[in-house]
């Protein structure tokens, strides 16, 4: 009897959840109202490819790229691990050397050379780390975003072994003991998952913008690839971009301004 | 047959008490590595996450799958001569399954959640196929070899239906290696693993590491019990190891030979790593450059008659062809797959003691299984001989 | 059956041997566990006795929706909605893991591992 009540429950819930947030998705998140209308029916974005650019050449200090990674790592409960070699991160600074480490460098300019570059997961549209993990803790949205499910993962590691970025990052350590402070909005992880960006999925489902856009003030942009009239479409066809080992063909969603 | 398993004498005993208390030192280092995390239990960082042990799992299934030379001469050849060490072969197979199996379960960072892997089946996923290829293969070892000592033991043909199993675990043998190979050489930007002679070269390694391992024991057999599979069996396997480790080591050649004539800087970087050294760091020039002597050693000692002949050369020649093999799948194929990283810089590895233990203790279980089932078929064959004795 | 005597004395000795705590414990009723309720919400997101017994399933189907379905509220039977957030949903009246969550779960010796990562409302105070 009570099997059946639950079941009940939970058709009538699919059914009203879907129609009133249809109709008023909008009214009841109240914010970010260019992102809600593409996400008007919740669960349901078919067309919508998250994509990001961030502008290089705006990001001149020290402190223009603390303020993003500050505003992630905090809000995600990143750990901060001294060991540089089994730290966790989800978005950090690198030279263009290693971030590109294909790219042809010996004659370009040396003010680009010099430069440094927000690295972050690429959310890539043809992702090998989806298609070797065993149980699915980390897939693709329809959405185009890389998900990882930290409750599944079973901490293999094949998928840091299939990123060619060097994007993922597993807990060598108990990830509490190096947090000074929780953010009690969002969960920490636990020893042995591996973890990585997550493009802020839960901030753009209600429809908000990610953290690191947000702090970026304008230096980095965010939006649907699939639409020619979004934002990051203009900044991308109007400059001159660069993603990350394109040679690869994963296709990543992250792009470069040079 | 199992209480055969029961009765044995002091240095029996305390080698199998030995084992478990590695097992047991591996367990609590297991522990350790899940209580603290894998950062101070292992030497494995963001840059290389799959370790020695993984390599354990790519060394170890070739050392399995040896069993299929010798079985497809048996049953399929009729090639009488390999009756006794047919079943040798078998067991060292369940063995060497049992350590691959494990390598991989005890570097899980989630090890109580590995049923996963079978309530969300993921064909896409390539550790899936190599769960299922090697839990089939570890069955059907068990069974033809128990099934088949067991008609003996009982002196009777063994039953027909066999014949099926015996088939399909001979088709399935190589199987298990080009999975394993697949697990890595369709891995993007891991130039080192990104060709398609790695699965070849799985075969062809583990047909000469493993038969080679296999006239070990033999020998070792022989010398502890007076179970002879006898000498004509051990050349046989002799030749089929300096067969199947030409080709490893041509294979490889031909490796050095596409990274070095392409040019292509990503393809050349991790054999520059291994055998010279890159951007100042040579942490395991030394032991590619063993891997190398020792297969020479082992392919003079193999190529010429007059050593392979004799035991005492024939085992040198055996441990060289298997500690070459070990180092080069064993170590190395995953410190050149992780090295230099995505990044084009080094990171260094180097095992951890905690990781080193587990590891013993994996290796350990494998060889209480092996020791278990060879002294059954010891006895079970000595009392047959004892009864045909006693007859006459 | 060879033994006959050894073996059922064997078997009766297993068996008290492993009932022992209930023996221990027979005729004794211990207080039944009074988690903490919510001093100013009365209504939970589903009423009392469905969420007494369904609460892990609700937050498995939650954790579902939210990672793999791309959903974001939860509409209960009377269609008020609610986020699909442990800890941002049923943690906000639930001011206390200790005094809810802990108080059932010891009685019934259950250790569900979601404090491992997720962060209890004491936990954050420190």
């Amino acid at each position: 009897m009570s099997i059946k009540r639950r079941d009940f429950l939970k058709i009538v819930g699919y059914g009203i959840a879907g129609s009133i947030i249809s109709l008023g998705g909008g009214f009841i998140v109240g914010r970010g109202s260019e992102i809600l209308a593409m996400i008007d029916k919740q669960g349901e974005k078919k067309g919508v490819k998250w994509a990001m650019a961030i502008d290089t050449r705006a990001f001149k200090s020290e402190e223009d790229f603390e303020a993003v990674i500050k505003a992630c790592h905090q809000a995600h409960n990143v750990p901060n691990i001294p060991d540089k070699n089994r730290e966790v991160k989800w978005i950090w600074v690198d030279t263009f050397e290693r971030a590109f480490p294909t790219a042809e460098t010996e004659f370009i300019s040396e003010e680009v050379k010099r430069r440094k570059f927000l690295l972050l997961c690429n959310h890539c549209d043809n992702p090998p780390c989806v298609r070797v993990c065993p149980v699915q803790a980390t897939f693709k949205r329809e959405d185009g975003i890389v998900m990882q499910d930290m409750h599944r993962c079973i901490g293999c590691k094949f998928c840091m072994a299939a990123c060619p970025y060097g994007s993922r990052n597993y807990n060598f350590y108990p990830p509490r003991e190096y947090l000074a402070s929780m953010n009690p909005e969002f969960p920490t992880r636990t020893l042995g998952v591996v973890e990585k960006c997550i493009f802020c999925y839960h901030r753009l489902d209600e429809g908000k913008m990610p953290y690191c856009v947000e702090a970026s003030q304008g230096k980095m942009f965010f939006g649907n690839l699939n639409d020619p009239e979004s934002e990051v479409r203009k900044v991308i066809s109007e400059n001159i971009v660069i993603v990350r080992k394109p040679e690869l063909s994963t296709k990543p969603k992250v792009f470069y301004i040079i | 047959m199992v209480e055969k398993a029961l009765k044995g004498s002091l240095k029996y005993w305390l080698w199998l008490l030995f084992l478990v208390t590695i097992v047991v030192i591996a367990f609590f280092a297991w522990q350790y590595e899940h209580h603290y995390g894998a950062g101070v239990a292992t030497g494995l960082h963001r840059d290389l996450t799959w370790g020695f042990q993984i390599g354990q799992l790519a060394f170890f299934v070739g050392v399995a799958a040896s069993a299929v030379p010798v079985v497809l001469s048996y049953y399929l050849h009729n090639y009488k001569e390999f009756a006794k060490l047919t079943i040798l072969a078998e067991f060292m197979a369940v063995g060497a399954v049992m350590i691959a199996m494990l390598s991989v379960f005890v570097v899980m960072g989630q090890p109580t959640r590995v049923f996963n892997v079978l309530l969300y089946p993921t064909p896409n996923s390539l550790i899936f196929w190599d769960l299922v290829v090697l839990s089939t293969y570890l069955f059907l070892n068990i069974l033809c070899g128990w099934a088949v000592l067991h008609s003996y033991y009982k002196e009777a043909p063994y039953p027909s239906w066999l014949k099926f199993f015996i088939y399909w675990a001979i088709i399935w043998g190589p199987s298990i290696h080009i999975v394993t190979a697949f697990l890595l050489q369709g891995l993007p930007g891991r130039h080192y693993w990104l060709t398609a002679i790695m699965a070849a070269r799985f075969l062809a390694s583990a047909f000469s590491a493993g038969p080679a391992l296999l006239i070990i024991l033999a020998i070792l057999v022989k010398k502890l019990t007076k179970f002879d599979v006898g000498e004509k069996a051990l050349q046989t396997v002799a030749k089929i190891v300096i067969y199947a480790f030409i080709i490893n080591l041509l294979l490889f050649a031909f490796e050095f030979f596409t990274a070095f004539y392409s040019g292509i800087h990503s393809h050349m970087a991790p054999f520059i790593y291994l055998f010279a050294g890159y951007e100042g760091h040579a942490e395991w020039v030394p032991f590619s450059w063993i891997s190398m002597i020792l297969a020479a050693i082992g392919l003079v000692l193999l190529l010429v008659p007059y050593t392979r002949k004799r035991e005492t050369t024939l085992v040198l020649a055996c441990f060289a062809v298997f500690f070459s093999v070990w180092i080069e799948k064993g170590v190395l194929l995953m410190v050149g797959g992780f090295t230099p990283n995505v990044f084009e810089t080094v990171t260094p590895y180097f095992p951890a003691l905690p990781e080193v233990l587990i590891q013993a203790g994996v290796w350990a279980i494998g060889f209480l299984v092996i020791t278990i089932l060879y002294k059954i078929t010891v006895e079970v064959f000595k009392s047959k001989e004892l009864a045909v004795k006693l007859k006459k | 059956m060879y033994n006959t005597g050894k073996v059922i004395v064997g078997i009766i000795v297993f068996i008290i041997f492993f009932t022992i705590p209930f023996w221990l414990n027979l005729g004794k009723v211990k207080a039944l566990p009074k988690p903490e309720l919510p001093k100013d919400e009365t209504k939970c997101v589903e009423d009392t006795d469905y969420m007494r017994a369904y609460h892990m399933q609700l937050l498995h189907e939650w954790r579902t929706r939210k990672i793999r379905k791309m959903q974001v509220y939860y509409m209960n039977h009377e269609g008020k909605l609610y986020i699909m957030s442990l800890q941002r949903t049923c943690m906000k009246c639930h001011t206390s893991k200790e005094k809810f969550c802990d108080r059932c779960h010891q009685v019934v010796v259950t250790h569900p591992d979601c404090w491992r990562c997720h962060i209890a409302p004491e936990e954050v105070k420190k």
